[in-house]
């Protein structure tokens, strides 16, 4: 695939999750922040969510199961996901925590459990998208770098 | 984190202590890498932290060093370089030199309440402006803050805006 087609790409994937939702303004601010010294700095931090959110879901779904039910540890668990997307601008990820978080407060576990499986779907597509979208980037990163080198 | 600079290091030293430092606490690595990458990007120096308890280390952190050297070292050798110690410290100090302080508000064990209080209680540390960050608006908490004697205090996620608009006031 040449140059100017991968670009048009990237514009379009990234484009798309605007439009559907998946992401919000706050993206656009951490890629506003990448310059020479730091060229992949939102790859890097989206990694860190990516291997730090697992975790938290894994951990509210072993609370869920645990009686008598911790409400308390369950909002705070989920107040910490809610806290990592939203800084990386998942604004999916953090509508569902909200809905799970309003769930906690009216101690509705059904609604938790609910709320935790689209939670986990979300996070699913959320992954799979973002990590296509940076393999793209890193197609044209090489071609970037020579380009910003010759200004 | 910390290092002793040798004597032949004083002009990159220098140079390196008139960047303001900034010191971030937060329990989440993503938030400390994008508060990092924000203050970073505004050409400050920045040192992440994951807890109150890991920022009060480093602020109070001129014994931490000394007593680690001591412990290197075989006594003779340990001997000779006290002599030069007390100047590779004072470039040491300048290094933990800290600008400000930018805490997030929930963190397990210590809040950034109990820091910023812990830091306005201390006398050597009461000076250094401290933010507050939290994901959640809760007006009693930011007056408490504010009354506590914090700087400023924003709600996350944080922005490059917030943070530029805040340093340009505080730091510069």
């Amino acid at each position: 695939m040449d140059y100017s087609t991968l670009r048009r790409q990237i514009t379009f994937m990234k484009k798309s999750f605007f439009d559907q939702g998946y992401l919000d303004e706050q993206f656009n601010q951490l890629e506003e922040l990448q310059d020479e010294s730091s060229p992949n700095f939102v790859e890097e931090v989206v990694a860190l969510f990516l291997k730090d959110s697992p975790r938290l879901l894994t951990n509210i779904e072993h609370t869920i199961g645990k009686y008598p039910q911790d409400f308390h540890r369950l909002d705070s668990l989920v107040h910490q996901l809610k806290g990592s997307g939203s800084s990386i601008g998942a604004v999916r990820m953090k509508n569902e925590c909200s809905v799970f978080k309003a769930h906690c407060n009216d101690k509705n576990l059904e609604g938790c459990r609910r709320s935790l499986q689209r939670m986990k779907r979300e996070h699913a597509t959320l992954k799979q998208k973002l990590e296509s979208y940076f393999q793209l980037l890193r197609q044209v990163a090489p071609r970037e770098h020579a380009v910003n080198s010759r200004k | 984190m910390m290092s002793c600079k040798g004597l032949g290091g004083e002009g990159s030293a220098a140079a390196a202590a008139a960047l303001p430092h900034v010191l971030a606490v937060d329990d989440s690595s993503v938030d400390r890498a994008v508060i990092s990458g924000i203050l970073r990007s505004s050409k400050f120096r920045v040192t992440a932290v994951d807890s109150g308890k890991r920022a009060l280390e480093l602020l109070g952190s001129v014994c931490v060093i000394f007593l680690n050297l001591n412990l290197l070292l075989p006594f003779r050798l340990c001997a000779s370089v006290l002599h030069v110690l007390p100047i590779t410290f004072v470039l040491g100090l300048q290094e933990a030199n800290v600008s400000m302080i930018i805490t997030d508000y929930w963190m397990p064990e210590m809040t950034g309440y109990e820091l910023l209080k812990k830091v306005k209680e201390s006398s050597k540390l009461k000076g250094i402006p401290v933010v507050i960050m939290s994901s959640e608006n809760v007006p009693t908490r930011i007056t408490r803050c504010m009354e506590e004697g914090a700087e400023d205090f924003l709600l996350k996620p944080v922005q490059p805006s917030d943070v530029s608009r805040l340093c340009n006031r505080v730091l510069r």
